[in-house]
């Protein structure tokens, strides 16, 4: 039996992790290389970069967090933030990642996705999309949440499938930092019209969390950050809960 | 020393951080002279089938990989690797394999229904043979790390060493004499993965040494 999926999710700045609520206030956590050796140590089934760096400078920090990762943790590594062209994904391939998730760079050229599955393969691309409610529906917002674009979140998952995206991640703005659960209502909607796998984000506070998303979505992962680098839960004991609520886990 | 083929396909960073961590030397190269002279080989693989079929026969390593591989020396194909070592695939049309194993590549959804393709996340292992010298310090139930929409299928029941169901039993361990094919990639599956490459470089120490 396929395994359900704990992904902690570590933002990077410049070279270290960070994590603010509702994307403002960020707050410096810790060195990346150390965090994904521990996550990976105490179960993480697998991790997510994403470099909220813009400056150059910062992109040649991230790359070299990022190889001195690959170097040291065997789950696989999944890398987002500032990916705008092939030449991105190449970048960041070339240093161990196994997967890209584009965001902002697909909403501003959507053909992207497409010429990075047939470049790459579908499995490394993710489509990971910044969601919020708008007058009853489920906008996509880009640039970190900043903005706020046209697409629908239902109709772009659609379009994200369709083109060769291998899997989703939904960041529901909503609930992201607030720690009070992930978004089920807007998970359902978005696992209710893909087949591929969804990673839910955004919410997670508790155990109870988790086990309210694989109870009542369809969702194949969840995704944590501050949840796990405080320590407030740890993932070890996050998999037994999850084990004896009769999910099945990688222990 | 194991080589680890480099034929354009996949990105094999991983794979060599992954054997210097368990202490093996390792080369990445698409030169046949070293793939020949190296205690045990790699083939991995990322992609199509074909595309990936026509690069190894391109640089005359289709031939270089058979010869070791009658001459007994320990070959381990992951993933797309363990596909090109069957006789077929049916990957967007047909496609020759090396042959090593007997059967063929078809794709997961002839088998499984109702459910998400690729089988992508971590998913235990079902030992059908326990005498796999590239499972000697692998249990039944241990999770592996699979991004597959394809399946291979051996002719010869033998052949299977471990499955995992997804729906139906795939084929995650397959092993004929000292070829060896991995449908997950024990480069991202953990402790499990590393102890799966460490008893294969452990058998390349002690069998391929004399066939350098």
């Amino acid at each position: 039996m396929l395994a359900k999926r704990i992904i902690p999710c570590l933002d990077v700045k410049d070279g270290r992790v960070v994590k603010g609520k509702n994307f403002e206030g960020l707050k410096d956590v810790d060195d990346p290389v150390k965090l994904a050796a521990y996550y990976s140590d105490c179960g993480a089934d697998e991790l997510v970069f994403y470099d909220i760096t813009a400056s150059s400078d910062g992109r040649k920090l991230f790359t070299d967090v990022l190889r001195r990762v690959a170097q040291n943790v065997f789950i696989p590594l999944t890398v987002g933030g500032g990916i705008n062209s092939l030449d991105d994904f190449d970048r960041v391939l070339k240093c161990g990642a196994d997967k890209v998730s584009v965001n902002s760079g697909a909403i501003a050229n959507p053909a992207l996705i497409h010429s990075a599955a047939e470049k790459y393969g579908d499995q490394c691309v993710v489509l990971s999309m910044d969601v919020k409610r708008v007058g009853g529906q489920f906008k996509v917002f880009s640039h970190g949440g900043r903005y706020e674009t046209e697409l629908n979140a239902v109709e772009w998952a659609r379009f994200g499938q369709a083109n060769g995206a291998g899997e989703i991640v939904v960041n529901s703005i909503d609930t992201d930092g607030v720690k009070g659960g992930f978004d089920l209502e807007m998970l359902n909607a978005l696992c209710g019209v893909v087949t591929i796998p969804v990673i839910a984000s955004g919410g997670a506070g508790g155990i109870n969390h988790f086990i309210e998303l694989f109870k009542n979505t369809n969702a194949d992962a969840g995704l944590g950050a501050s949840i796990f680098h405080y320590g407030e839960t740890n993932i070890k004991q996050l998999k037994t809960a999850l084990n004896e609520a009769g999910i099945e886990v990688r222990l | 020393m194991i080589a680890i083929i480099d034929y354009g396909v996949g990105n094999v960073f991983s794979l060599s951080s992954s054997l210097k961590k368990i202490g093996a030397e390792c080369i990445v190269t698409d030169d046949v002279a070293r793939i020949c002279g190296a205690e045990g080989v790699i083939l991995p693989g990322v992609g199509a089938f074909g595309d990936a079929a026509d690069k190894l026969k391109e640089r005359g390593l289709d031939k270089a990989v058979k010869d070791l591989a009658f001459n007994g020396k320990p070959l381990l194909g992951i993933c797309l690797g363990m596909q090109l070592l069957f006789d077929r695939s049916y990957e967007y049309g047909e496609h020759e394999g090396l042959g090593l194993i007997g059967g063929e590549v078809r794709p997961l959804s002839q088998y499984i229904d109702g459910l998400k393709i690729p089988h992508m996340g971590w998913n235990s292992l079902d030992l059908q043979r326990d005498d796999c010298p590239l499972l000697k310090y692998t249990h039944g139930g241990d999770y592996v790390y699979f991004v597959h929409s394809f399946c291979a299928v051996c002719s010869d029941g033998g052949d299977l060493v471990a499955t995992s169901h997804y729906g139906a039993d795939v084929a995650a361990v397959v092993a004929r004499g000292h070829v060896f094919g991995t449908q997950f990639h024990p480069e991202k599956s953990g402790e499990v993965g590393l102890k799966m490459l460490k008893a294969f470089v452990e058998l390349s120490r002690q069998v391929g040494k004399k066939l350098c």
